[in-house]
């Protein structure tokens, strides 16, 4: 509407400044869990617009509590994105290039699977993972993570590598390399981007996963950040400061990458559910 | 890398023009090799998709009990579970409370989402950066969202409550404590959760509208309300569709956010299908009511996803 000519630069100037109100308005609740996290000692009662002091012993008591899981959540995340790739990227590559038979009956599956509620998946899986041992282990939670990530990333790096030009394997193919030599030298370099931004949003699903970690774990052995601020607030409902920390510990992984990552996080916005 | 190299030679090299040995057996083992990119994925989607679709039809017929996973034993008992999940009013319930979230979050999402990618698709200094931002909220786990929300909202203490009543607008809402305004309160989080993605996706929409029609729009005089209803709405149409859709299929199952928020309470005015299913088959231990909530939900979703592959049809290429 507004992109005739450039306008007066007052007006552009006006945007910005309500853009910021925007901004500080969607912002507040987590600034509001770092202000909060930073007064501990404000327990149940009133917490301060601005923290008085950099009490940092909320982040204290919350690595002591909570540091465990933090790394618990690590470690099945990145087991998660190590499944994903490795199942999605391949198949994403045949699904691009083979024109196998069924190839289009597949793409269909993934769109199917984003229809498919996790509780009636963890349901099922509950049943399956007692009689195979797998409830209370990592190989199960990184499995189920990993399929939070697994559609999107095939449906995301398939239209990427449509994208790859045809010659530039047929040559790579002439000089007498065999499909996984292809793959893995040729395919797998040029799609550097589809692979970091799937990568991505298959450590954030699993990052954010709480359903199959509370639904899959009857112990405390595999207890990932999620589930231990879930249970958290229900222990220690007196001491926010510290459920706050925690907090604040859990969504650092999403901050840095929206920071660092920034592109790859507004392709696959875009690319994995417009596709 | 080099090893691999190493062994792949000889039998690549070696034979391969002369000999040429059969045809047809090479041409299946090409085949093969070219099924073994796919076959994982496939395994795994069945697996992890395929299989409890199935597997939750099959388990709404049987009786499950906390002692089922002892003994292996969950006999089949008919249509009971089915009948006595639908005779339950907490069933309607949890129906009811699922539509009205649904429906209510989808809208204000929306509708705040649109509003914001409008806004942001002019020009002006800081733009990207404030856009990029405004991710933040959707990236943190939806969980840590809810528990931090649930001290905003807090009836005495919370900050919500506090800034209301130094603006001597009452002050005292119990947010989440009453039974009456529950519901409402997560479904104003949960529009907070989705504005994010609503607006990056309607954004990305807005970019491809050619600027030329908005020009062509000006030349005939159209005001720019007229130009968003005429030129922005019908071109943004499929994007609107895959968005509403998306959205439709995510806020349904909703699970996370509520749990965290009010674990379903007060006195089940924020139960929903989601939390409902989690409640028969996780803590009551009876799988087979559970089952069948989930397969109300997959139902209502298999609904939705008609429309969202009709709307990939359009859109795809």
């Amino acid at each position: 509407m507004a992109a005739h000519a450039p306008t007066a630069p007052r007006r552009r100037w006006g945007s910005t400044v309500a853009g910021l109100l925007v901004l500080a308005v969607m912002l507040f609740p987590l600034y509001w869990m770092l202000n909060t996290a930073l007064q501990p000692d404000s327990g149940l009662l009133q917490v301060d617009p601005v923290p008085s002091g950099l009490d940092l012993s909320g982040f204290t008591k919350a690595l002591t509590d909570q540091g465990g899981n933090l790394l618990t959540s690590l470690l099945v995340s990145a087991g998660a994105v190590a499944i994903c790739l490795a199942v999605a990227a391949p198949a994403a590559y045949g699904l691009a290039r083979f024109g196998l038979r069924g190839s289009r009956a597949i793409v269909f599956g993934t769109l199917i699977t984003q229809m498919v509620p996790g509780i009636v998946i963890a349901n099922a899986l509950y049943t399956s993972y007692v009689d195979l041992g797998l409830v209370n282990s990592y190989a199960g939670l990184m499995l189920a993570d990993a399929s939070l990530g697994i559609p999107f990333s095939i449906v995301l790096m398939r239209s990427f590598m449509l994208s790859i030009p045809g010659e530039v394997i047929e040559a790579a193919e002439i000089d007498g390399a065999g499909p996984v030599r292809v793959f893995l030298r040729v395919v797998l370099p040029m799609s550097r981007n589809a692979l970091i931004t799937s990568g991505l949003f298959a450590f954030l699903f699993a990052w954010s996963d709480f359903m199959f970690a509370l639904t899959l774990n009857t112990t405390d052995d595999v207890k990932p950040i999620t589930l231990g601020i879930y249970q958290y607030i229900g222990a220690h409902v007196g001491d926010w400061g510290s459920v706050m920390a925690a907090a604040v510990l859990s969504a650092v992984p999403a901050a840095v990458l929206l920071v660092l990552a920034q592109k790859y996080i507004a392709a696959g916005i875009t690319g994995g559910s417009v596709k | 890398m080099t090893t691999s190299t190493v062994t792949a030679t000889p039998s690549a090299t070696a034979p391969r023009k002369d000999t040429a040995p059969d045809p047809a057996r090479a041409r299946l083992r090409r085949r093969l090799a070219r099924w073994g990119f796919v076959a994982p994925a496939v395994v795994f989607m069945l697996l992890f998709f395929g299989y409890p679709l199935v597997r939750n039809v099959v388990m709404s017929f049987q009786h499950y009990t906390p002692k089922t996973f002892f003994t292996g034993e969950a006999p089949f008992n008919g249509g009971d579970n089915w009948s006595s999940v639908f005779q339950d009013a907490l069933f309607g319930k949890a129906l009811w409370h699922t539509l009205v979230f649904t429906a209510c979050s989808l809208l204000g999402q929306f509708c705040v989402g649109l509003a914001l990618a409008v806004f942001f698709n002019r020009r002006f200094p800081l733009g990207g950066v404030l856009r990029s931002l405004i991710l933040l909220p959707w990236l943190v786990p939806m969980v840590v969202s809810g528990v931090v929300w649930r001290r905003i909202l807090d009836q005495d203490t919370g900050v919500l409550n506090t800034f209301l009543d130094t603006l001597g607008l009452g002050g005292h809402t119990p947010w989440l404590t009453s039974p009456d305004m529950a519901l409402l309160s997560v479904v104003l989080v949960n529009i907070w959760i989705g504005i994010p993605f609503n607006m990056v996706i309607l954004y990305g929409g807005l970019q491809e509208i050619p600027r030329e029609l908005y020009e062509a729009a000006s030349l005939d005089g159209a005001s720019a309300w007229r130009a968003f209803r005429s030129v922005t709405l019908p071109m943004l149409r499929p994007v609107i569709t895959v968005v509403l859709v998306l959205g439709f299929m995510s806020t349904v199952k909703i699970l996370d956010l509520i749990l965290a928020l009010t674990d379903g309470g007060p006195a089940d005015a924020t139960q929903t299908l989601g939390t409902l299913t989690y409640q028969n088959s996780f803590v009551e231990l009876d799988f087979g009511a559970g089952a069948v909530v989930g397969n109300v939900l997959i139902l209502i979703s298999a609904v939705f996803a008609v429309f969202y592959l009709r709307a990939n049809r359009t859109e795809g290429k």
